[in-house]
């Protein structure tokens, strides 16, 4: 039995069912880490005095630099498929993959740096709710990374099958990966400058 | 979303302007920071520089600048919901509940009739 509306879009709403899936799964996104930066407000406000300077600003710019550029090789892996142009794809989609790595590679050390000087979690409000947002955030790395693995590896099959579902499917993993780019852009300035 | 190879490689200019843009603003987010404001100035700076860039990614990168109209009311919703949730820590400051705000003056009274 074929899905419906896998490739082509519903008439009414104009949408492919994995479209509106993905933009509902991000806004439920929105509300997990709004809730948590919530929380890092409330805690910051309430609190007599708050870490400054605590953070490497250095390795948080390079980390930003490293998920803004894999942002820009994510949507140009999705506008090689529109042009046809899969080797370019596979490229892109590689690199995409690599910043991936390179960014958890990155805050592997930072946090390392931290472990090594006894500043865990439970060493003050503010690294707690540092490694809180840090560490969901780097989950969501983590998961975008597996996506990605499978259509590189095994998930690439479908170019060959069904290439309009697989340009549908490389696209919103694009749109999950620009939020994890998104959520990052915020955390950057509000856990290393402020 | 464009189909036609002209306007998918328009597009491709557009994305690596907005790449190079998003860089641009991540140094002076730090360059501002090295200058070190007044906290108050330097968390409006900082938050005007993020939501700029975040615009530009929403926008551009996940095609919010020409998406379909239901796409706009899940997200209406999710602006209205994510407005609550960063209104709690201003509830939590000014809300009254457990202080005594007539105490005082019931105090005065009793004073005023002995």
């Amino acid at each position: 039995m074929n899905i419906p509306y896998v490739v082509e879009e519903r008439p009414d709403s104009g949408l492919t069912n994995g479209k509106l899936g993905i933009w509902l799964f991000l806004a439920s996104e929105v509300m997990l880490f709004g809730a948590l930066f919530s929380t890092y407000i409330i805690l910051r406000t309430g609190a007599e005095e708050w870490p400054h300077g605590e953070l490497n600003v250095w390795l948080g710019m390079a980390n930003t630099f490293i998920l803004i550029g894999s942002s820009v090789t994510m949507v140009m892996a999705w506008a090689s498929l529109k042009l046809n142009d899969f080797g370019k794809h596979r490229l892109y989609l590689i690199a995409t993959f690599l910043l991936a790595a390179a960014f958890l590679v990155n805050k592997y050390f930072e946090y390392a740096a931290h472990f090594q000087r006894g500043e865990v979690p439970a060493h003050s409000t503010f690294l707690a709710i540092y490694y809180t947002l840090t560490g969901l955030h780097g989950i969501h790395i983590l998961g975008g990374m597996i996506v990605m693995a499978y259509f590189i590896g095994p998930g690439v099959r479908m170019w060959k099958t069904n290439p309009e579902q697989f340009t549908n499917r490389i696209e919103y993993t694009g749109l999950y990966w620009h939020f994890v780019d998104l959520v990052w852009i915020f955390l950057f300035p509000v856990l290393y400058l402020l | 979303m464009h189909s036609d190879p002209e306007a998918i490689r328009k597009s491709i200019r557009t994305y690596v302007m907005i790449g190079a843009a998003l860089f641009v603003f991540t140094g002076i987010t730090v360059a501002v920071n090295q200058i070190h404001l007044a906290i108050p100035l330097a968390i409006t700076v900082a938050l005007i520089i993020a939501t700029a860039k975040g615009s530009m990614v929403a926008s551009v990168f996940m095609h919010l600048s020409h998406e379909k109209k239901w796409i706009y009311g899940a997200l209406v919703l999710t602006v209205i919901g994510f407005i609550i949730l960063m209104s709690v820590p201003f509830f939590t400051v000014h809300d009254s509940i457990g202080t005594p705000i007539e105490a005082p003056a019931a105090e005065h009274a009793a004073g005023a009739v002995h």
